[in-house]
C-alpha cells in the first residue's frame, strides 16, 4: 500500500464527524441496553458493547445466539425485515443511529457491510466497485472514479489480479476473489466501519488466510466488527471479542484474554469446545 | 486407521438384519426403476399426444389455407372509349371517379362472346367477372388519364364462385342444382381457358385489403392492423401499470388487511370471464367516457384491464425470485430502496416480468368475447390508419368470415387463422429476443 492512498478516497463525505484514524481508543460504535425483536420473540437481550475505532472486534457464540442480529442493528439493516424491532441505543461517533434525523442510507453510507455468502452483482468487475461511489454521487469525473475504484481493489488486494479485466463479470470470480470484491465494494465508499458477517464461512482455508490477513490491513482505516464461527479466527484476527449466548452478551473483552483466561464459565465451555 | 477399521467392515460382515435390509433395498430398486421408466413413458406419450394434436390442427388450418393464398384473374383486352368515360373531354377526377367503367367492361367481355345475346345469359356472363374490376380500371384510369381512348390489356378478379371452380373446390360433375355456377357458365369459363385468358396468380389482395362482403376483394390487412393498433394500445397500458403495481405490492406495501384484499382480489380479477371485461368497456369507456365504437384504443384498454392481474402476477413472482443477497448487497453499500429495485432488482426480474407479458399478449391477441361487446364485430372496409379508426381485429375476423355462407370465404378463414398464428409467433420471437437480450448469463 502507498502512503497517499487514503486521501484519494474521499474522507468527508461520510458526514462531519471527524477523521478517527488518529483517535485509536476513541469509541466509535456504542450499544447501550440494545434488546431486538422478531415479531414476539426477543433475539437479543440487554446488549452493552463499546466498538472502539481501529479495532478489529469479533462476535462469536453458537448459532443462533444473537450476534448476527446484533451485527446487522449497527448498520439498520434489520429496517428491511418488516417484523423486526430495535430498543436502545446505538451511537455511532456518539449520534444515535435509530434517531428520527438519522438518514440510513447516510448511515450505511458510514457503516459498510460484507456477507456471509459473496454477493456481487451481475455486473463488470469495474461497475461492482464503482456502484456505491456512483449512488453516492462522491465523483462526477470518470478519471476520479477510476482512481476510487483501483484504490479500492488495492485495500481489498484484489488489483494485481483483476486490473486487466475489470470489464468482465464480477461473478466470473473465484469465491475468495468474489469475497475480496465485496470487501473492495464496501471500501470504495470509504465507510468508517466495516461490519462483516462471517465473511470467510463460504471460502477455503487458502482465501480465508488471505481475508484474514486483508482484515488486518484494513484496521489501519476502519473498524471492524466481524461475526464468525471459527474461534480460531477470532484469536487471529481481532483484538477484542464478544461472547453472545442465547440472546445475551456473556463476555467481552480483549482477544488474548478471552481465550487464555475467561471469566464466564459458559465463554470457557464454548472455546474449549463443551458447547456450540 | 484401527478408529476407521470397523466402519469399512461394517456391511462386509454385517449381522442378518444388514443383510436383509440390503436385500429390500436391491428388491425395491427394481420397483422404484420401473417407477421411473413408466413415468418416462407417460411424459413422452402425452408429449407425442400434444405434438400430433398440433401437428393436425396446423396442417388442417395450412391445407385449407393455401387456396386462399391464390386468385384466379382474367386478363381481359379493354378498349377505353372516351364517350363512355369522359364524353367532355374535361378529364376532371369527379367525371373519373363516376364513369360508368362497368358498362366498359362488359361491352369488352360480351365482345369475347358473341354468340350469348339473351339478357339472361348475358347477365349471367358478366356475374362470371368480380364486382371489383370496375375498381380496378377506374383507378388505373384516375392514375393515367391518357390512356382514354386506348386499347388496354387488363387483368381483373374474376368473381368467387369461378375462382371456386377454377381450383376445383366447386365439381363439375356435380349435379347443377347443387352448385353456385351454372353449366353455361362452366363452358364459358372453359372457352376463357382455352384461349388463354384465366390466369392463376398470387393473391395480393388478401394481404392489401380490407373486409369486403365479396370474397376475392376480401383481405386481412385491415384486421391485422386493427389487432395491431390494439395490441399497441394493450401493451403500452397494461405493461407499466402492471409493473408499478407488482413493484409496489412486492416492495414497498406493508402486509395489511388492504394490501392482502388486493392480493386476493388480483387473483380473482384473472380469472373473470373475459366478457366481463367487454362489458365494463362498454359501461365505462363508451357509455361514460363516450369514447368511441369499434375503436381499436377501447377495445385496447379492455383487452388491458383483462391483461393486468396476469402480468402483474408474473412480475411479482419474477421480483421474488431475485435473490435477496443482491438486495442486501445493494442495500448495504447505502442504496435507496428505489435505487436497488431500479438498478438491481427489476433489470434481474425483467426476463420473467417479459414471459408474462408476452403470455397475456398473447391471450389478449386470441382474444374475441370482450371485444364484440365494444363494437370491435362491425363489418368495417377500410383499413384502419390510427387507434381511434374504426377497427376489427384478427381473431373477430376469422369470427366473421367464418360465419360468411360463401364457399371462397372457407379458405379466407383458414388463411385468416394462419396470419393470426404468424402474428403469434413474430410476438414470441421478439419476446424470446428481448429476453435474451435482458438476461444477464454471468
Amino acid at each position: 500500500m502507498t502512503p497517499d492512498m487514503n486521501q484519494s478516497i474521499p474522507q468527508d463525505t461520510a458526514g462531519d464527524s471527524p477523521v478517527t484514524q488518529s483517535q485509536a481508543d476513541a469509541v466509535k460504535l456504542k450499544a447501550r441496553n440494545v434488546k431486538v425483536f422478531y415479531g414476539e420473540k426477543q433475539a437479543l437481550f440487554d446488549v452493552n458493547l463499546d466498538i472502539k475505532a481501529n479495532e478489529v472486534t469479533s462476535l462469536i457464540g453458537p448459532s443462533g445466539c444473537g450476534k448476527s442480529t446484533f451485527l446487522r442493528s449497527l448498520n439498520r439493516m434489520n429496517d428491511t425485515i418488516d417484523i423486526c424491532r430495535v430498543e436502545g441505543e446505538i451511537s455511532l461517533d456518539g449520534q444515535d443511529i435509530y434517531d428520527k434525523n438519522i438518514d440510513v442510507v447516510h448511515l450505511r453510507a458510514r457503516v459498510g457491510m460484507v456477507f456471509q455468502k459473496p454477493n456481487p452483482f451481475p455486473k463488470s468487475i469495474f461497475d461492482n466497485v464503482a456502484y456505491g461511489p456512483r449512488i453516492h454521487g462522491l465523483t462526477n469525473s470518470n478519471s476520479e472514479l477510476e482512481g476510487i475504484v483501483q484504490t479500492a481493489l488495492e485495500k481489498a488486494g484484489l488489483w494485481n489480479e483483476v486490473k486487466d479485466r475489470l470489464d468482465q463479470p464480477g461473478t466470473g470470480l473465484s469465491g475468495g476473489q468474489q469475497q475480496r470484491l465485496c470487501i473492495a465494494r464496501a471500501v470504495a465508499v470509504s465507510p468508517e466501519v466495516i461490519l462483516m458477517d462471517e465473511p470467510c464461512s463460504a471460502l477455503d482455508p487458502i482465501a480465508t488466510a488471505k481475508i484474514e490477513e486483508l482484515i488486518d490491513e484494513l484496521r489501519e482505516n476502519f473498524t471492524i466488527v466481524i461475526v464468525t464461527h471459527s474461534m480460531q479466527q477470532a484469536a487471529r484476527v481481532s483484538q477484542r471479542t464478544a461472547f453472545f449466548h442465547l440472546g445475551y452478551l456473556v463476555e467481552e473483552d480483549d482477544t488474548e484474554k478471552m481465550f487464555t483466561n475467561p471469566t464466564d464459565e459458559r465463554t470457557q465451555g464454548y472455546i474449549t469446545g463443551r458447547f456450540g | 486407521m484401527t478408529d476407521a477399521a470397523p466402519i469399512m467392515n461394517g456391511p462386509a460382515n454385517g449381522s442378518l438384519a444388514t443383510r436383509n435390509s440390503n436385500d429390500a433395498v436391491s428388491r425395491g430398486l427394481k420397483r422404484r426403476y420401473a417407477a421411473e421408466r413408466r413415468f418416462k413413458a407417460y411424459g413422452i406419450l402425452a408429449i407425442a399426444f400434444a405434438m400430433g394434436m398440433l401437428g393436425l390442427l396446423f396442417t388442417t388450418i395450412v391445407s385449407k389455407a393455401i387456396p386462399a393464398f391464390t386468385q384466379t384473374m382474367i386478363n381481359l383486352e379493354i378498349t377505353l372509349y372516351p364517350q363512355d368515360i369522359d364524353p367532355a373531354g374535361t378529364r376532371e377526377r369527379q367525371t373519373l371517379s363516376s364513369a360508368n367503367y362497368r358498362k366498359v367492361i362488359r361491352q369488352a367481355f360480351y365482345d369475347l362472346f358473341p354468340d350469348v345475346t339473351s339478357r339472361r345469359d348475358r347477365r349471367e356472363l358478366f356475374d362470371m367477372i368480380s364486382p371489383g374490376a370496375v375498381y380496378e380500371i377506374r383507378d388505373m384510369v384516375m392514375a393515367n388519364p391518357n390512356l382514354i381512348g386506348e386499347r388496354v390489356v387488363v387483368q381483373m378478379p374474376m368473381s368467387d364462385d369461378i375462382d371456386q371452380l377454377n381450383k376445383g373446390q366447386i365439381r363439375k360433375d356435380s349435379p347443377e342444382t347443387e352448385r353456385r355456377v351454372k353449366d353455361k357458365q362452366i363452358a364459358w369459363f372453359e372457352r376463357l381457358e382455352n384461349r388463354g385468358l384465366v390466369e392463376t396468380v398470387f393473391n395480393t389482395t388478401f394481404f392489401t385489403a380490407g373486409d369486403s362482403r365479396e370474397p376475392e376483394l376480401a383481405g386481412i390487412f385491415g384486421a391485422a392492423m386493427g389487432s395491431l393498433f390494439t395490441m399497441l394500445v394493450t401493451l403500452l397500458v397494461s405493461f407499466p401499470l402492471a409493473v408499478a403495481s407488482a413493484i409496489y405490492l412486492e416492495e414497498f406495501a406493508p402486509v395489511n388487511k388492504w394490501t392482502q384484499t388486493i392480493e386476493v382480489n388480483i387473483n380473482n380479477l384473472a380469472a373473470v370471464p373475459s366478457i366481463v371485461f367487454g362489458l365494463l368497456g362498454l359501461a365505462v369507456f363508451i357509455n361514460f367516457f363516450g369514447m368511441p365504437r369499434s375503436a381499436p384504443v377501447v377495445g385496447g384498454l379492455v383487452l388491458a384491464l383483462m391483461t393486468l392481474p396476469t402480468i402483474i402476477i408474473a412480475a411479482r413472482s419474477a421480483l421474488k425470485s431475485v435473490p435477496p443477497s443482491i438486495r442486501e448487497a445493494a442495500y448495504g453499500l447505502g442504496a435507496s430502496p428505489l435505487q436497488v429495485i431500479t438498478h438491481h432488482v427489476l433489470p434481474l426480474a425483467m426476463p420473467g416480468i417479459l414471459t408474462g407479458t408476452i403470455i397475456g399478449m398473447a391471450q389478449a391477441l386470441g382474444e374475441t368475447a370482450p371485444l364484440l361487446m365494444i363494437g370491435m364485430v362491425a363489418f368495417i372496409v377500410d383499413v384502419p390508419h390510427g387507434a381511434l379508426d374504426p377497427a376489427t381485429v384478427l381473431p373477430v375476423q376469422i369470427y366473421l368470415w367464418a360465419d360468411s355462407p360463401e364457399r371462397a370465404f372457407v379458405e379466407r378463414t383458414s388463411a385468416a387463422i394462419c396470419v393470426l398464428l404468424a402474428f403469434l409467433v413474430i410476438m414470441n420471437v421478439g419476446a424470446v429476443f428481448l429476453r435474451k437480450r435482458f438476461e444477464r448469463k454471468w
